[in-house]
């Protein structure tokens, strides 16, 4: 068949397999771009601006003058970032609760992670569906629920008040714990998601294996589980541990005004102080504390599958 | 009790050596005591005794589903029989977990770990048990040079062939000397080629280290190759135990024939027994079968007469006498493998009587075509019968 006799249907079926690889992983590249590259680099030139008290509320980094164009970069902002102790303060405080958090989260998902790998079938598609089934209500919602808990007033303290456990109320909201429980609970399932699917895919044998070359059960777990889950346990740490980092909401709603977090600088730099660059300047340095640790992720996870190919 | 006298009765001193279960005074090594395991309503094993003897290599052979890896998971302390016992070296096994047990497993999977390297993998049991590193070490490259795996030892599991694998499974299985191995269908990840020059190897292997082998797999050629002797299951029982030679010789039941090679199966009626000989009519067979020895039964009972393919023989013209044990058919189907041709033969009845050839000189061409009229005919101690 000569290609002049083709049909249009024929023509773009062959146009397709030529170049649809390009166009499906262009697609979303363009999305990304659009919508990720370009704010980020306007965020970027806002945070090598000066705040002024106009609209935009920052200096242009472009100017003419003399016919030409002059570009006027202010490291000012950055270099306040350091000056500054609140911020290194809150950078710190930031990484430390959601360190502790993916710890506790690890300690907790990781027995369910594991008990639902290994129930039979038909309890295992239910369990995963508990797991998955908060993502249903608005977060927002979820987060409210835990003052009703944690209140002064709420549901624990009315509880231990009238069994009579306490006389005196409980402070919970408004503390440091308070945030560790709703980050814990908030990012649980992203714990155990990407550990049951390492736990899951696991060959039982392999620890039948083990207890029958003499392992004791803790022993088959410390020296055969444990050491295959990794891949599971570092994808899910990194999934807790970056969001938890810029975390605003559970903070803010929780956190009494002493727990410090950068997400909440953050927001108090835009609305509160309306200083701009300073706020795109917290948020750029945040981004590069979170890009930092999915590099090393990256770059360990092609290690991995370098030595294994 | 269909065995001929003849064969039960060679017993002398020789024999008690190499066949310690033909010896009434030798003491089992592995012992199974009307074990029971359901699994809910499922008998998976139902009321087994078995008798396994030091040294043997033991096979357990059967479909999927019949009991064989559940009885040697019970052996190995992964299930807990629901009732009954099992004894290893006289030893009652009865909660003993799996880690305690003088056991050690090659799993059908291998199941090497696969972040260690094959070193390690091997080393695992011997460390596990505090041996010391010198030792493990020199302990680990003995078992590599036996399995012929020495220039792998730092190759991680999944750079190696199937083979490779198979061979890692087997020394870290065999590193703690363990009383019994026990292997979980050996070679059946392994291609034709390779499972039967390693069947042998295996065989070599447990001849060196001594160690009682307890096998299960589906594949009767392997069990045949291997074993000493074979336990025929199907359904959680035992239907038969036996040498190679003895079941297939002397199967005692149609099940037991058709698992093992292939066989005629000619259902027939007994119309004349004495002590010397017996007669069965066979509508099917289209043909009266004479056997010469006595049949257990009377006149009257359905007998199958169990006919193995290479015991026939195939002629154009009918044999002198037609009497008994002949029978012509057309030639319906013809399979030239080379060495042999197996034809299929079909009765007036309908029957399919299945035959093979040697083709032990070399034809100008060959020698049946289709449709051909032909005879089927066969000795009298050829047959075997079966009475279910």
């Amino acid at each position: 068949m000569s290609s002049d006799k083709l049909t249009l249907k024929q023509k773009f079926d062959r146009w397709m397999i030529k170049h649809g690889r390009v166009l499906v992983i262009g697609i979303p590249y363009f999305w990304l771009f659009l919508f990720f590259l370009v704010p980020f680099l306007i965020v970027l030139k806002i945070s090598f601006a000066m705040a002024e008290y106009a609209q935009p509320p920052y200096s242009s980094l472009f100017e003419w003058i003399d016919e030409g164009i002059t570009v006027t970069l202010n490291f000012g902002n950055y270099l306040f970032l350091l000056s500054d102790s609140l911020y290194a303060t809150a950078y710190l405080n930031s990484i430390r609760i959601a360190a502790i958090s993916t710890i506790i989260t690890l300690l907790i998902g990781y027995p369910m992670a594991y008990g639902i790998a290994r129930a039979r079938g038909s309890v295992r598609s239910v369990l995963l569906m508990l797991v998955i089934l908060p993502f249903w209500t608005s977060f927002l919602i979820r987060v409210y629920a835990w003052i009703g808990i944690l209140d002064r007033e709420g549901l624990i303290n009315a509880f231990l008040l009238w069994t009579g456990i306490i006389s005196e109320p409980l402070i919970m909201r408004q503390t440091e714990f308070a945030v560790y429980v709703g980050i814990v609970y908030t990012y649980l399932p992203f714990m155990i998601l990407p550990l049951y699917s390492t736990l899951e895919k696991m060959d039982v044998s392999l620890i039948e294996a083990a207890l029958d070359l003499g392992c004791k059960p803790w022993q088959a777990f410390a020296k055969i589980t444990l050491p295959l889950s990794l891949p599971g346990i570092l994808a899910g740490s990194l999934l807790v541990f970056i969001p938890a980092v810029g975390e605003f909401v559970i903070p803010e709603l929780l956190g009494g005004p002493n727990t410090l977090m950068i997400g909440r600088t953050l927001w108090n730099e835009f609305f509160a102080n309306r200083d701009w660059p300073i706020a795109s300047a917290v948020a750029i340095a945040m981004l590069l504390f979170l890009v930092v640790p999915i590099m090393w992720f990256q770059h360990i996870q092609s290690k991995q599958e370098e030595s294994q190919s | 009790m269909l065995v001929p006298e003849a064969v039960l009765d060679r017993a002398h001193e020789d024999v008690h050596k190499t066949q310690p279960w033909n010896n009434p005074d030798a003491v089992p090594y592995i012992r199974f005591e009307n074990v029971t395991k359901k699994f809910g309503d499922f008998y998976a094993v139902d009321d087994v005794s078995l008798d396994i003897y030091r040294h043997e290599l033991f096979a357990l052979l059967g479909g999927s589903g019949c009991g064989k890896t559940t009885l040697l998971r019970m052996l190995a302390g992964f299930e807990e029989p629901t009732s009954g016992k099992i004894y290893i070296d006289g030893v009652d096994m009865a909660g003993v977990p799996a880690y305690e047990r003088p056991t050690n497993m090659m799993f059908q999977s291998y199941a090497l770990f696969p972040h260690m390297s094959v070193e390690q993998n091997v080393a695992f049991g011997l460390i596990q048990d505090g041996v010391s590193r010198a030792k493990t070490k020199e302990l680990v490259a003995e078992m590599l040079a036996l399995v012929q795996m020495s220039k792998f030892a730092k190759r991680k599991p999944d750079q190696l062939s199937g083979g490779q694998r198979q061979r890692v499974a087997l020394a870290r299985s065999l590193i703690k000397r363990p009383k019994v191995l026990l292997l979980d269908e050996p070679l059946g990840a392994l291609d034709k080629k390779l499972r039967e020059q390693t069947q042998f190897e295996l065989v070599n292997i447990q001849e060196k280290v001594g160690t009682t082998f307890v096998m299960v797999t589906h594949d009767q050629e392997e069990a045949m190759t291997m074993a000493s002797r074979i336990a025929v299951m199907n359904e959680g029982v035992i239907n038969q135990i036996g040498t190679p030679f003895e079941l297939y010789e002397y199967p005692n039941s149609r099940y037991t024939a058709n698992f093992l090679g292939q066989v005629n199966l000619i259902e027939g009626v007994l119309i004349d027994d004495d002590e010397k000989y017996a007669i069965i009519k066979s509508e099917e067979g289209n043909c009266e079968i004479y056997i010469d020895h006595a049949v257990q039964g009377h006149r009257g009972m359905t007998f199958w007469a169990a006919l193995r393919p290479e015991r026939l023989r195939l002629t154009k013209e009918a044999p002198e006498d037609t009497k008994y044990n002949c029978v012509s058919g057309k030639v319906e189907e013809i399979g030239y493998l080379g060495g042999i041709s197996t034809y299929h033969v079909r009765l007036e009845s309908g029957k399919r009587i299945k035959v093979t050839e040697p083709n032990s000189t070399r034809q100008i061409e060959p020698r049946y075509t289709w449709e051909d009229t032909v005879w089927v005919s066969w000795e009298a101690g050829a047959a075997s019968v079966l009475n279910k």
